[in-house]
């Protein structure tokens, strides 16, 4: 596998976003980042299942709209981690700040720490394993996917959410509008497992618990007394 | 006195209280829920028709028609981009969403745009294949609610357009009601079909200007600085918006006034929210000027531009180009008691009796029982635009309104229609002078500026 | 919109260093904020009854200093000092605050004030955040703990007055990256208490809404506390005192800040790249603060 290394202390980071998008579609690349030191946008708009390694803390939007590539951040992360992410995989060893995976397609984003506040907002279609706990707002206005929460839910848990499925294994502080707990089936501990097993975490599936929509809010209703 | 037969026994009908507040007072009874239509503004606002050109005079000499050139040729997004964006006029086509509008409507529109050598502008819900085969210059909008947003995409469109606000609903976000979230749509959304959909008033993941740098840091990365970025907000604050967009990092910036139009929001957000085109664009380029960055960073104008000359109006007071959607609507079809299908021509006048409405009248985009076929996503209704037809129809309007702007423009003596300024104009009322800084006609006065 | 960063530092012998380690962190966030900049220091405080004010001349670098320090040997007492710094003066007098108001508001109209207390020092102007920490020299600032700003402004003017940190009593200070959604209402509201602004800038709205709370009585945690209700938007607040470095966020967390701290220092900022550089933050523990909690740290 041919190694790339990029220092953000000594290059610009257009210099390496650039050298990325110009390896659309290649794979057996690895790249290592040095010295990120907070710099936004590193691997943004990557398009090719390349392994990129940032040692370091990250700034906002790492792995922005990533597809396919394996990004790890091995530090934390700040905001908007792998938002807007259609494919591929981008994992933070440390904490991620707000909205990680925002309005994100597809993929799987793994946080071994805590995420903070709106932690899958929009989501549509990514899967979000969290082994810490989320902040407030998570999976608002969720659309698809799937948020796994190993520790605790702050408030308005799946506010407004659509057709996303959330598992929280620790203590949900508030749900949000339209969400509610709901029983797991088989298929929810096979879904889980699987995620869990992709992340990394060793969780037992059986110690979550599903929370989804009620799907009342679907509709305008003069009756259902809805904030509009 | 005497009362004629048919007039009710108390003639006088109340100002605050007439026949339109009291319909809305009853459906508000009867519903227990707001109204929501489509198009934007209807009450009278202060406009650029209340604006007049002071064209040639003895010391001000006209160009002949024809033979005398008039340059319309627009270039926006030359701060940074290494592909700037080149136009044939300064006149383009606003976002609009697929969903909202039919495929078809899209793809005419593109058509039109291509021929006539200006851009479209995807909307709320994503970049369709027709859109991006038809028009060869695409601004991708980037919104609130992100349906549809994709790398591919971007990579795709010749210009990126964050959406902060629009001007029929500053503060609002998108909506779409369920009949319009058809399998296609819903697809594209990534939404169940058949929910009425609404979208966030705020970007997920960053809110304010100082976090605007960061975003459109990211999306210049992702381009790898080719492409302009674009902010478009809708019309509140517009002096503090538009330095706070250009300290951000704009290329171009997109002012919406109050008239702009939506297919589907709340009533009294179009009517009680957001302010007058005039006024916003006084602002828009005033705040540019303070930061010198006129002739840096473009201003883009939308909000009611209706004729060649609200356009020529419009540059004059310093946009660099306009941006129609509602006219371009109305260039299709809309509100026309007719449509064409098969070559023939059909009366839609019964179907917008059922949508309790009639030509003139609608803005009943929010149903998508468009009778005309263009705000629907209804497999029976969208064949009633057949988009060859269509384009053409959008390519004359385009065509009419740019020599009604060069017509003026020789007019006033100008070789290029940049070259108008706002000392061209004079104001008709009070309002008008006040809002767009321009003198009342025959007197020197601004009312609000020291003289 | 805005940067803020702030730094205590908690090992004596880094004091001397507060301004050297600040200075990255500040220019920093010169993106956030690119067009005013600020800070206050807290120093060994001043004994007896001694205070410190700092004064900002104006636009210009002002050339009538001499006068203003004869006059304040003739009207305040012999035993002023006056430490120039280019627009820029640390007066220090043993007169009473209320005096010394007094007259600078009657003989001096033209020098504003910009903060009292025994141990606070306040810097602010406009110009990039470079600018203005070479014009005072912030590299060779030492102390105990400082609060700093970089400015973009939102609604208000960009001029000297507006921009942050806004102080309060005395050895009180606050800046603020956000913006208040109620600021006039709260203005309305003070004013008649007898509170005195001197801008429109809702910053400043913040700062006197604390200053009158803590004029009543509360303290500075309690103050806030009811200022999760009183005051509306969004709002990363950072706050010194003679003593501690206060920090806290408003419900939605939207405008950002993370933390960095050891046995040497803590610190402060609206990005972790402006803290990148501090020593050995490597090993530092980060984290961001949580909505509507406060975080104190005392020096």
């Amino acid at each position: 596998m041919a190694q790339v290394t990029f220092d953000l202390a000594r290059q610009p980071l257009r210099e390496l976003n650039q050298y990325l998008h110009q390896r659309a579609g290649e794979r057996d690349l690895h790249v290592r980042v040095l010295n990120p030191d907070g710099a936004h946008s590193i691997a943004a708009g990557v398009d090719a299942a390349m392994d990129i390694d940032i040692e370091g803390h990250a700034g906002y939007y790492a792995g922005g709209m990533n597809q396919h590539a394996r990004l790890t951040v091995h530090g934390n992360a700040g905001p908007g981690v792998a938002e807007n992410m259609m494919s591929g995989r981008m994992h933070v060893k440390g904490f991620a700040s707000v909205a990680a995976g925002a309005s994100g397609n597809g993929g799987l984003l793994v946080i071994d720490g805590d995420a903070s506040l709106r932690c899958g907002i929009s989501m549509k279609g990514i899967d979000i394993v969290v082994a810490g706990s989320v902040g407030d707002f998570a999976a608002f206005m969720a659309q698809a996917g799937v948020l796994v929460v190993g520790g605790d839910a702050g408030d308005a848990l799946g506010d407004s959410i659509y057709e996303a499925v959330i598992y929280v294994r620790g203590r949900i502080k508030s749900l949000g509008a339209d969400a509610h707990e709901e029983d797991m089936t088989p298929r929810d501990y096979e879904v889980l497992g699987a995620l869990l097993d992709s992340a990394g975490h060793r969780y037992d599936p059986r110690h979550f618990r599903r929370v989804a929509s009620m799907r009342t809010l679907y509709h305008w209703n003069a009756d259902a007394n809805q904030e509009y | 006195m005497g009362y004629a037969e048919d007039e009710p026994r108390s003639a006088q009908e109340s100002w605050g209280y007439d026949r339109a507040i009291i319909d809305y007072i009853h459906r508000a009874a009867a519903h227990g829920l707001y109204e929501i239509r489509g198009l934007g503004a209807k009450r009278k606002l202060p406009h650029f028709d209340d604006l007049l050109f002071l064209a040639a005079s003895l010391s001000r000499y006209p160009l002949e028609g024809y033979r005398e050139r008039c340059e319309t040729k627009t270039v926006l997004g030359t701060r940074h981009a290494k592909k700037p964006i080149e136009l044939a006029i300064p006149i383009t086509i606003a976002g609009m969403s697929f969903g909202s509008l039919s495929a078809r409507v899209k793809e005419a529109l593109g058509r039109a745009a291509t021929e006539v050598g200006t851009s479209t502008t995807t909307g709320d819900g994503g970049m369709t294949a027709e859109e991006r085969r038809s028009s060869k210059t695409l601004v991708y909008q980037c919104l609130p609610s992100r349906y549809g947003f994709n790398p591919d995409d971007v990579r795709k469109a010749d210009a990126i357009e964050i959406v902060i606000g629009q001007g029929a609903k500053p503060g609002g976000g998108g909506m779409l009601l369920g009949q319009k979230i058809n399998p296609r749509v819903a697809r594209m959304r990534i939404l169940p079909e058949g929910v009425d959909q609404r979208s966030a008033c705020r970007h997920p993941d960053w809110t304010g200007p100082d976090d605007l740098v960061m975003k459109i840091q990211e999306l210049r990365e992702i381009t790898d600085w080719e492409k302009p970025i674009y902010v478009k907000i809708g019309a509140t604050r517009t002096f503090n918006d538009v330095k706070l967009a250009a300290i951000a990092g704009a290329d171009v910036i997109v002012v919406d006034g109050m008239q702009g139009g939506t297919a589907a929001t709340q009533t009294v957000f179009i009517e009680h929210v957001g302010v007058p085109t005039l006024a916003a664009l006084r602002g828009a380029v005033e705040a540019l000027e303070d930061l010198k960055l006129r002739g840096t960073v473009q201003l883009v104008v939308s909000g009611g531009i209706r004729t060649g000359a609200d356009v020529a109006k419009a540059l004059a007071m310093g946009a660099d180009a306009v941006s129609i959607g509602q006219g371009m609507l109305m260039a299709l079809g809309c509100n026309s008691d007719t449509y064409m299908q098969n070559g023939e021509l059909h009366s839609a006048l019964s179907d917008y009796g059922k949508l309790g409405t009639a030509p003139g009248y609608c803005h009943h985009c929010h149903t998508g029982g468009c009778p005309v076929g263009i705000t629907t996503q209804d497999e029976v209704l969208e064949q009633r635009l057949d988009p060859a037809v269509a384009a053409r129809r959008v390519k004359n309007y385009l065509k009419t309104l740019t020599m009604e702007l060069t017509t003026i423009a020789r007019a006033c003596g100008k070789q290029n229609v940049h070259h108008l300024e706002r000392e061209d104009l004079v104001a008709l009322t009070v309002e008008s002078a006040a809002m767009a800084g321009v003198p009342l006609a025959g007197t020197d006065w601004i009312p609000g500026r020291e003289r | 919109m805005c940067g803020i960063v702030g730094l205590l530092v908690k090992t004596p012998a880094l004091r001397d260093r507060l301004g050297e380690l600040m200075l990255p962190m500040l220019i920093g966030m010169s993106e956030r904020g690119p067009e005013s900049a600020g800070l206050a220091v807290f120093t060994e405080p001043l004994s007896g009854t001694a205070r410190k004010y700092s004064i900002y001349s104006g636009a210009r670098a002002s050339s009538g200093w001499d006068e203003f320090e004869q006059s304040a040997r003739h009207d305040l007492g012999d035993a002023v000092r006056l430490d120039i710094n280019a627009n820029h003066a640390v007066l220090e007098t043993t007169a009473e605050p209320h005096v010394v108001k007094e007259w600078l508001c009657h003989r001096h109209a033209q020098y504003h004030l910009l903060s009292v207390g025994k141990s606070i020092d306040l810097y602010k102007d406009t110009g990039s955040p470079r600018e203005v920490a070479d014009r005072y020299g912030f590299a060779e600032l030492s102390g105990s703990h400082v609060v700093g700003h970089t400015r973009m402004a939102t609604e208000t003017a960009v001029t000297p007055a507006r921009a942050h940190p806004f102080t309060a009593g005395e050895d009180f200070c606050l800046v603020h990256n956000g913006s208040l959604s109620n600021p006039y209402s709260v203005r309305r509201k003070l004013e008649p208490l007898g509170i005195a602004f001197e801008t429109d800038n809702d910053t400043e709205a913040a700062c006197r809404f604390l200053e009158w709370r803590m004029r009543e009585g509360d303290d500075l945690e309690t103050s806030l506390r009811k200022g999760f209700d009183e005051l509306d938007g969004f709002y990363t607040f950072l706050m010194g005192t003679r003593d501690e470095l206060a920090l806290v966020r408003d419900a939605f967390a939207c405008k950002p800040a993370i933390v960095a701290e050891n046995d040497d220092y803590v610190a402060i900022s609206s990005e972790f790249r402006s803290l990148a550089k501090l020593p050995d933050v490597k090993n530092a523990q980060l984290f961001e603060p949580k909505p509507e909690e406060i975080y104190v740290w005392r020096k």
